[in-house]
């Protein structure tokens, strides 16, 4: 198949090409047959994201390059951008009955939805930081506006505005960053820009710093992660569970990219942020989380702590920690998706309930979700057998071989200390008297427990073959 | 028929019955009996499983032998069996306790016996898994894999500092072996595999040794545990279930050992060498401070716990001893230590059960009440001071025999330990056996039911044989242990050696 245009390849974009006439779609149909098309609507998107999941896995192997150079599909993007669409397809999923109530029958949701995932997968393919910022734009814009979808709800919307503002800033400081960096090199393409960085000149590494802190923004990791606490609590729980995967994974794919394709020629500039970033990331995801009560707080403070573990695998700058982050991202995105289908199946009378101390008893009123999320929170605490251990294994031994021994030592001890608020979770569903039965849990969110929950108990079983797809994508960035 | 993977069916086995008990659904009687049975005859088969491992395993090769190996990770990681004759005694151990616990827990335990039945045969499969894994990511895997089902075990079924005491174990343990776990990863670097049996022969640079040992260390001191990082265990002890208590005196404090004599001497023999003074001391100050503490306990499982604190001090004051006689000894001291001090926290299970209380004031006299459970008692509390004909007598022997050899000063300071074991464990029984029976609560008191006697007896006559008759542990663990003690005397003659030439 050769499709072009202005003699430019079209073949590598198709899966994008079908997202975005598909998303135009469906707000089409959404637009003319108005609010009560709902639930057709994000039908049809969880569709579309599964058959571009399958286009893009049809693609053909091996490293394909059009636009000049600014768009890159090789097996890393096609790694992320199927774990990207998988998070977004389960996201809608998940949004199903969020959706169903009648004061938020909002078909633009899943437009939003798939629009934020045409910019990640934009993201992901960047060769450059024209690309790169408008596949960022693109994804950030339409999550401000998700993060604000429970419109008659204040938290809802301050956590939207909050957002907003902070992201902002944040895409300042990556313009500025970008400009200087196009400035001392002469170029915007990350393959020019390699050739051109060879030696740490303090106009380049200005840009480097501002470029990396715009994208810790994106990842939430300290010291720009101020953001995330509030907008995890504030969102609506589906959405919640949207910022926590499918954007992440985006924002990490493109870090890791920029990173190692862009920069490798100052590797120990980029290094010594990292380190610096992921031992703060790791530090406090692990200390802050102990006094939360809300379980949404709780986890964007986990994740916080898990952007610096996967970050340690970046800082390492070898094919093993690229292989380390992949490693991390999938099991990641795979521990919170099964973890929010969790805290939104936790309802008492219709009402959706959030406090850490609601989980009390789970395990007597409902023995297989308190099973399943003490399994997750192991796994999130990086106890072996569960899959988490693996996440965690693969980025430490990245680092062990670039010998990067404090980062280490620190990070295994964080993850020590993230143990006890993980064991705290999983004490008050164990240990404490119950508080009141659960209602049933719905269909949808059963089966993306039953999935990412046996995933993750089951990982080790099958771990080999996760580990020589993640290992080749790796190896597509060298 | 020697095709089928026969290790990976004993490890596994106790999982598969932990599948079926969760299959048995219910929350009424008939269930809970089931839920019971289940896991009793899962146990009793992996038991009889474990057997056949015996019956072909050959004492006279070294080697490890039941060898399973398919590929897993990647290159350098993979499922890798097998058992020698310092990894098998345990192996056994584990198959023949759990039954006991079981039954232990027969009538002790009443809620949520489904999850109690399940959360035992899982870690038994751990334990196991621990014990048998040939490769360093699997054996972690195992190894840290056991904390999850015993920190449910103790916070779920435990007393009343249930909560404290879990999390204590759990996080102390953990800290130690997160550290382990940054050694694993620097030696498959510097190896380029997790391999056990190859990274035994793989040369390891002296830095490294002495980092790598430290950190493995810090795993296996908090594991045994060793004295000052002992302080999770009295607590873990005293509020766990009476069958937690055995499984965590009986096997788990063996996995720290077990990681000394498989890991620590093979793979860093110069460091080990470097460090045996640190571990004489340490070793020493456990066997005399805790034996001092045990005095003072007013908790007869915390006298017990502390007690467990200064009989594992002879086992690693044995192993760096890097003796013949120190390292099995050592080994004898573990299995030996494996059946008393869990029969004796089987025994205070017993009047437990009757008095809920495990307050040493509260007994007296029971000698005239229960004059079965008295001798059972006695057998035990003599075993746990080490007196000659009993299973204890020879592993302390022997160790401070081996560590006599190397460092006297050490074996004259355990030596303490020995007669501080007397006065504490006889103090102990005097104040519960002996004496006349006035407490009123105590006159209704019932002798040893059948149930328990079919637990004690065969723990007596394994004390009493192994005590007289040594010989099948020796033989069994002998070939191994030779292979271990002259490789390492081989590693660092072969440094001073070189030392000396200079």
């Amino acid at each position: 198949m050769s499709i072009t245009t202005a003699g430019y390849q079209l073949a590598p974009v198709l899966p994008e090409l079908v997202l975005a006439i598909g998303a135009m779609a469906l707000l089409m149909l959404g637009a003319y047959r108005g609010q009560g098309t709902t639930s057709t609507v994000t039908t049809l998107a969880v569709l579309l994201l599964i058959l571009v999941g399958v286009l893009e896995y049809m693609l053909p192997a091996g490293k394909q390059v059009t636009f000049g150079g600014s768009f890159i599909v090789d097996d890393f993007a096609r790694f992320m951008k199927i774990l990207a669409l998988i998070g977004s397809a389960v996201t809608l999923i998940l949004s199903t009955e969020f959706l169903a109530d009648a004061s938020r029958r909002i078909f633009e949701y899943a437009i939003l939805v798939l629009l934020s995932t045409l910019g990640m997968m934009v993201l992901i393919s960047a060769g450059d930081l024209i690309t790169l910022y408008l596949g960022l734009e693109l994804m950030s814009l339409a999550l401000y506006v998700v993060a604000a979808s429970n419109r008659d709800n204040a938290k809802s919307t301050e956590a939207g505005l909050k957002y907003f503002v902070l992201g902002a800033l944040s895409s300042g400081m990556l313009l500025y960053g970008s400009s200087l960096v196009y400035g001392f090199t002469g170029t915007v393409s990350f393959t020019g820009i390699a050739t051109a960085a060879t030696a740490a000149n303090v106009g380049l590494v200005f840009g480097l710093v501002f470029l990396l802190a715009g994208l810790c923004f994106k990842v939430s990791a300290v010291p720009f992660h101020m953001w995330t606490p509030d907008v995890y609590e504030g969102a609506p729980t589906p959405v919640t569970a949207f910022f926590a995967s499918a954007p992440k994974v985006a924002a990490l794919a493109v870090f890791t990219r920029v990173t190692l394709t862009a920069f490798p020629g100052i590797v120990s500039q980029w290094q010594q942020i990292l380190v610096f970033v992921a031992i703060a990331s790791m530090a406090l995801g692990s200390f802050a989380a102990i006094g939360q009560s809300n379980i949404k707080r709780l986890m964007a403070y986990s994740s916080i702590g898990h952007m610096g573990f996967a970050l340690v695998g970046l800082a390492s700058g070898t094919v093993e920690g690229a292989q380390g982050v992949l490693m991390y991202i999938v099991i990641y995105v795979a521990m919170t998706l099964g973890s929010f289908s969790i805290i939104l199946a936790m309802k008492r009378n219709g009402q959706a309930v959030e406090q850490i101390s609601d989980f009390a008893g789970l395990s007597r009123t409902n023995p297989l979700l308190a099973f399943m999320f003490a399994m997750l929170l192991f796994s999130l605490a990086g106890i072996p057998p569960l899959a988490g251990f693996f996440a965690k294994w693969y980025v430490f031994v990245a680092a062990i071989k670039a010998n990067l021994f404090t980062l280490a030592v620190i990070g295994v001890l964080s993850s020590v200390v993230g143990a006890y608020y993980y064991l705290t979770i999983v004490k008050t569903m164990y240990f404490d008297e119950p508080a009141g039965q659960v209602d049933p849990v719905r269909f949808e969110v059963k089966s993306v427990l039953a999935v990412a929950g046996l995933f993750n108990i089951l990982f080790a079983l099958f771990a080999g073959p996760v580990v020589s797809v993640a290992s080749a994508a790796a190896k597509s960035l060298f | 028929m020697t095709t089928w993977p026969i290790l990976s069916v004993t490890t596994f086995l106790p999982l598969v019955g932990a599948l079926i008990v969760y299959l048995s659904r219910g929350d009424d009687e008939a269930s809970r009996r089931n839920s019971r049975w289940i896991a009793l005859w899962t146990t009793i088969i992996t038991f009889a499983v474990s057997v056949i491992l015996v019956m072909r395993f050959d004492p006279s090769n070294a080697d490890f032998q039941f060898v399973e190996k398919s590929a897993w990770l990647a290159t350098g990681i993979t499922y890798h069996m097998g058992v020698d004759g310092i990894s098998l005694p345990l192996v056994i151990l584990t198959t023949a306790i759990m039954p006991f616990c079981i039954i232990a827990s027969w009538k002790a335990i009443t809620n949520r016996v489904r999850e109690y039945m399940m959360a035992f045969l899982i870690l038994e499969t751990l334990m196991i898994g621990t014990f048998s894994a040939l490769d360093l990511v699997l054996f972690y895997l195992f190894f840290e894999g056991g904390l999850i089902p015993m920190f449910l075990i103790i916070g779920v079924w435990g007393g009343p500092r249930r909560v404290y005491a879990s999390f204590k174990f759990f996080l102390y343990t953990l800290l130690g072996s997160v550290l382990m776990l940054l050694a694993i990863m620097a030696l498959y670097w510097n190896g380029g595999t997790t391999d056990i049996p190859t990274l035994m022969h793989t040369a390891v640079p002296r830095s490294l040794q002495t980092w790598a040992w430290l950190a493995f260390f810090a795993s296996f001191a908090v594991k045994m545990p060793m004295w000052p990082v002992h302080t999770w265990l009295p607590d873990a002890h005293v509020e766990a279930p009476t069958a937690g208590s055995v499984v965590l005196a009986a096997i788990l404090l063996k996995m720290g050992g077990y990681g000394f004599l498989r890991f620590s001497l093979p793979m860093f023999p110069l460091a080990s060498h470097d460090f045996a003074p640190l571990i004489f001391t340490m070793s020493a100050i456990a066997i005399i401070y805790t034996s001092l503490v045990a005095l003072m306990q007013e908790d007869m499982k915390k006298l017990i716990a502390y007690s467990s604190v200064a009989h594992m001090g002879f086992v690693t004051m044995g192993i760096f001893a890097g003796t013949m006689q120190g390292v099995a000894g050592g080994m004898f001291q573990m299995i030996s230590h494996g059946i008393v001090s869990g029969a004796l926290f089987l025994c205070v299970g017993v009047v437990y059960d009757r008095l809920h209380t495990r307050e040493i004031a509260a007994y007296g006299g029971l000698v005239n009440r229960m004059p079965l459970y008295a001798l059972t008692f006695m057998i035990f509390t003599m075993a746990n001071v080490g007196l000659p004909g009993t299973s204890g007598f020879v592993g302390e022997f022997m160790t401070l025999l081996g560590t006599f050899k190397v460092s006297i000063p050490t074996a004259f300071f355990a030596t303490f330990g020995v007669i501080l074991s007397a006065a504490y464990a006889l103090w102990l029984y005097r104040k519960v056996v002996f004496g006349t029976l006035v407490k009123p609560t105590l006159m209704s008191m019932k002798d040893l039911t059948l149930r328990e006697c079919v637990i004690l007896f065969p723990m007596i006559a394994l004390t009493i044989l192994f005590g007289v008759y040594p010989k099948p542990v020796l033989d069994m663990s002998a070939a191994s242990v030779q292979q271990l003690v002259n490789n390492y005397n081989t590693a660092v003659t072969a440094v001073k050696a070189a030392a000396l030439l200079q």
